[in-house]
């Protein structure tokens, strides 16, 4: 196989409204900011992956409107209705199969001009089985939630620590739009939205784009100083129905590290992987995603986060960052990069040479992916 | 580069109103996509899956709530989506997953339940367009088609005459296909006195709105061989999108379609897409597309399209026939299961299994065609036995 | 495999045994809500047509002189130069006599046809044109490349939206 690379990235700040901004004119920015940082114009990217959903855009096609942003007027640039890393993924097959050797991918959240934001989400029920019992969307997220510290033994107070850690994080991280200083207290003390779901658990959406470029070993030899090869990829869907899923555990992201590790050959990734930064829509996620991931034992997450033995999301993950809907994974994808390239600021480690992002696609979904970066 | 068969088909009956769920098409394409080749779902390593607007069939993010349906339970699974040009897309999807050496086998899967929009799936072309700009105006699908229409005749001194026989002789070749919804023996006067929705566009120039799936199976040469003794190849992908300012272009040439041609004809080594070209599936949801898109495809001259379809050239018989499956106009038009239709029509053809459909000369080369978003994006399959 | 030799499922209900309920339906009526952020360029796009005025954008490397206004040029791929105020006449790119709403339901006997056009707009780059509708004309007189005038709303009803152009008319 040939060897890939993401030799360029750029992100707008998350932000809570961007109202002086359209979406073209943010994307734009992430876009031009991605070119430069790979050292490339517009004309060099041979192809372009965005990805969307209709309803989120608010667009029965939202695919219309993404190349004009991107410098993609008549080039291929294609949709994908996914995660961000599912949209790697993509560029990363296409230049693998040798047609392309640079491939630009982005995506991006308006989520502040959703005004009926529970409405969208409900919408992504089962429209016979689900939908009639007209329930706010993150039920769902409580009904794991509460499998799962069942069936681990995690608490909520664990949870909170999740939220109180990433929060803190995101004060360090000049793109995070929610940065905070906050005790395990202030978690548990928020309103519960659907026990044992709590209103701190939730991460608060946020507006912003991200792009980056991908490109094979050649081009990234020859354009980069600091390429980041990608070294794995994975990604699964589980059920999609409320009625057959094991709530307890994140199929998705089990079958998609595994997927992603025998890529990399990776056979330790607690030991082998230094920079990790998981999907944390919800606070318990971020616990149930390190086990599926096998970053540690299904049910120590918790008590080592609490601990502060183990430290993923140096970002601040969404819920310091805000939540990006399917540009979620690249924010994730970014820390990594970032940290890898040496570039993460004060949030820098000390040892950055592999690392891992997870996304999932969120309530009511079973998708996720995995990629593992590397400086070699 | 690995090179990527197409080893099994299936598809659905194309209906105005479908029973079945979209998941049941979904399933009922996947599961005939195995039988047709021996295979089952153990075989398959992963699944992608093309289909136009969620609004449709009124789910959001319906890749997800459609993946069982499509056999993609605890497999890699993606979503692709250009607008109307999806259904020849999916495949240019599964084509990467299986040449890029990340998978042997991979299942594509296209559905369109468009029943589910009500009371009639046009209102969800509205939000098609600009927000801000042209929603405010009550814009209908039909008129971007009427207004590119009535562009394609004035630049090029048509008639609707000139372009109804694209209606006649598709929904003809559709009395000869098992999925068809509307096949019909009609004439060009029938078009012509059809009720004028949005002038030029007559009702009998439009597509109907479907439900139905389709699938098929793309593996490896490797697999291929074991599993059949006549693959047929997936010899030259391209696809193009152009500016959303759809306004600010010249209509009456699809220059997208041309560009996407160009990437297919250059990777299939096709020098003189006119003459090595033996059967195409060009998209046809409007009468005048399909003359339109020939036009991109280089299979023509510029403007030279409806004299082709006049002299017969078109024909089954022809010495270039298009649309031999009886094309959107007659088999119907679930947008992204259209695309994958004409995909499964050129993988029949070039295997000498068309039925009462093939055309004659044992056809070597094809090619279908999806096009879609705002008069924007043009998708090319070409494929060889 | 020969088509013809499957049995192809996919079972075609007529609209009659929905809306009898002989075949149960699960209504569902979604209230999908959104405000765009309009942005910079059609932001000040709108601000001129609450003025009466046409606003274009000019692109410094292409030249183009742009409508809809952008604050990036989509082939440059840089930002884009000054504003331009345009004319707020033009001519017919191409156009359609429309019987049918917006939702395909046929107009009401004896209404006029909506009339759409893509109208290149004087003052803008060749090509340059927008989508809008024509009014004041007789269907039968409208011709590709016939020149026409934007009819606006009065001041006090403009409100800052492509409608604040109640339609084109024909120049004679």
């Amino acid at each position: 196989m040939k060897r890939v690379a993401i030799i360029g990235a750029g992100s707008t700040k998350h932000r809570e409204r961007s109202p002086e901004q359209s979406y073209r004119e943010m994307i734009f920015e992430a876009a031009r900011m991605a070119y430069k940082d790979a050292g490339i114009s517009h004309k060099e990217v041979e192809s372009f992956v965005t990805c969307a959903e209709d309803f989120t855009e608010g667009y029965s096609i939202a695919d219309e409107y993404t190349p004009d942003q991107l410098g993609a007027v008549l080039k291929p640039m294609q949709t994908v209705p996914g995660d961000f890393i599912q949209g790697l993924a993509t560029a990363y097959m296409m230049i693998q199969s040798g047609l392309f050797r640079i491939v630009a991918v982005e995506a991006h959240s308006k989520y502040s001009n959703i005004k009926t934001p529970n409405e969208v989400a409900a919408f992504a029920f089962d429209p016979v089985y689900n939908r009639p019992l007209g329930f706010n969307p993150h039920f769902v997220a409580g009904l794991e939630m509460n499998r799962y510290l069942n069936d681990t033994g995690a608490t909520a107070t664990q949870c909170a620590a999740v939220v109180v850690k990433n929060r803190k994080n995101a004060l360090k991280n000049p793109l995070a739009a929610y940065g905070a200083e906050l005790k395990i207290s202030d978690i548990e003390g928020s309103e519960e939205i659907s026990w044992p779901l709590r209103k701190a658990d939730v991460s608060e959406r946020a507006d912003g784009s991200v792009v980056m470029v991908v490109a094979d070993a050649d081009a990234a030899r020859s354009l980069s100083k600091r390429p980041v090869w990608i070294n794995g990829l994975g990604w699964a869907s589980d059920t999609p129905g409320l009625e057959t899923r094991e709530w307890g555990r994140a199929v998705y992201a089990e079958l998609a590290a595994k997927m992603a590790y025998r890529m990399a050959s990776i056979k330790d990734p607690a030991k082998e992987i230094d920079v990790v930064e998981v999907d944390d829509e919800y606070s318990y996620k971020e616990l149930q995603h390190l086990e599926a991931l096998s970053i540690c034992e299904k049910g120590t997450a918790g008590k080592l986060i609490l601990e502060g033995k183990i430290a993923p999301n140096t970002s601040g993950g969404s819920l310091g960052m805000g939540h990006l809907l399917e540009a979620s994974g690249a924010a994730r994808t970014y820390e990594v990069l970032m940290q890898l390239r040496g570039d993460a600021g004060e949030r820098q480690l000390k040892k950055a040479d592999a690392g891992l992002a997870q996304s999932w696609r969120g309530v009511p979904t079973t998708t996720g992916a995995v990629i593992i970066l590397g400086n070699s | 580069m690995r090179r990527v068969a197409i080893v099994g088909a299936g598809i659905t009956k194309f209906v105005r109103r479908a029973q079945e769920t979209g998941k049941e098409l979904s399933f009922e394409a996947t599961k005939m996509a195995l039988d047709s080749c021996g295979l089952t779902l153990k075989d398959i390593d992963m699944v992608t899956l093309g289909t136009a607007p969620d609004a449709f069939d009124g789910v959001h993010m319906k890749g997800e709530w459609l993946s069982d349906g499509a056999g993609a339970w605890r497999k890699p699974y993606m979503r692709n989506f250009v607008g109307g040009g999806t259904g020849v897309f999916a495949p240019i999807h599964g084509f990467f997953h299986v040449a890029s050496g990340m998978a042997d086998t991979c299942m594509v899967v296209c559905e369109e339940k468009m029943s589910s929009c009500y009371p009639h799936p046009q209102g969800a072309f509205k939000t098609i367009f600009d927000h801000t700009l042209e929603q405010p105006l009550n814009p209908t699908l039909i008129w971007i088609f009427a207004l590119e229409m009535n562009r394609y005749m004035n630049t090029y001194g048509l008639t609707k005459k000139d372009i109804a026989g694209v209606s006649v002789k598709n929904k003809r070749n559709a009395l000869d296909h098992p999925s068809a919804q509307i096949p019909e023996n009609i004439t060009v006067e029938d078009v012509l006195n059809s009720e004028t929705l949005a002038w030029p566009v007559n009702r009998l120039d439009i597509s109907p709105a479907s439900d139905g799936a389709a699938a098929v199976i793309l593996c490896s040469e490797e697999k291929a061989k074991k599993i059949t003794d006549r693959p047929v190849w997936i010899s030259g992908v391209g696809w193009n999108i152009d500016t959303a300012y759809w306004a600010t272009k010249d209509l009456s040439y699809p220059r997208y379609v041309e560009k996407a041609a160009r990437q297919a004809y250059e990777m299939a080594g096709i020098k003189e897409p006119h003459k090595e070209i033996q059967v195409a599936e060009p998209y046809d949801p409007f009468s005048y597309k399909e003359l339109h898109h020939m036009e991109g495809l280089l299979l023509c001259k510029k403007g030279e399209a409806a004299r082709m379809l006049a002299d017969g050239v078109t024909e089954r018989t022809g010495n270039l026939p298009t649309c031999p499956s009886g094309g959107a106009l007659g088999v119907g038009n679930p947008i992204a299961a259209t695309g994958l239709m004409k995909i499964i029509e050129i993988f029949l053809q070039l295997r000498g299994e068309a039925g009462k459909r093939q055309v004659p000369g044992n056809p070597r080369v094809g090619l279908a065609q999806a096009w879609g978003d705002l008069m924007q994006v043009g998708t090319v399959v070409v494929m060889k036995s | 495999m020969v088509l013809e030799k499957f049995e192809l499922k996919g079972t075609g209900l007529k609209s009659q045994a929905v809306k009898d309920g002989s075949v149960l339906t699960m209504p569902c009526n979604p209230k999908l809500q959104y405000s765009w952020d309009t942005g910079q360029a059609v932001g000040r796009y709108l601000d001129g047509l609450k003025e009466g005025k046409l606003i274009g954008k000019k692109c410094g490397g292409c030249n183009r002189i742009m409508i809809p206004p952008r604050m990036f040029c989509e082939l440059c791929f840089k930002d884009t130069g000054d504003w331009v105020e345009l004319e707020d006449t033009g001519k017919v790119n191409t156009f359609s006599i429309c019987h049918v709403n917006w939702d395909a339901s046929r107009l009401p006997q004896g209404a006029l046809p909506h009339l759409p056009a893509v109208i290149e707009i004087d003052g803008a780059s060749e090509g340059m044109g927008i989508l809008h509708v024509l009014g004041e004309a007789d269907p039968k007189e409208i011709k590709i490349g016939m020149k026409v005038k934007a009819v606006w709303k009065t001041a006090n009803e403009r409100a800052g939206a492509i409608t604040d152009i109640r339609y084109f008319k024909p120049l004679r």
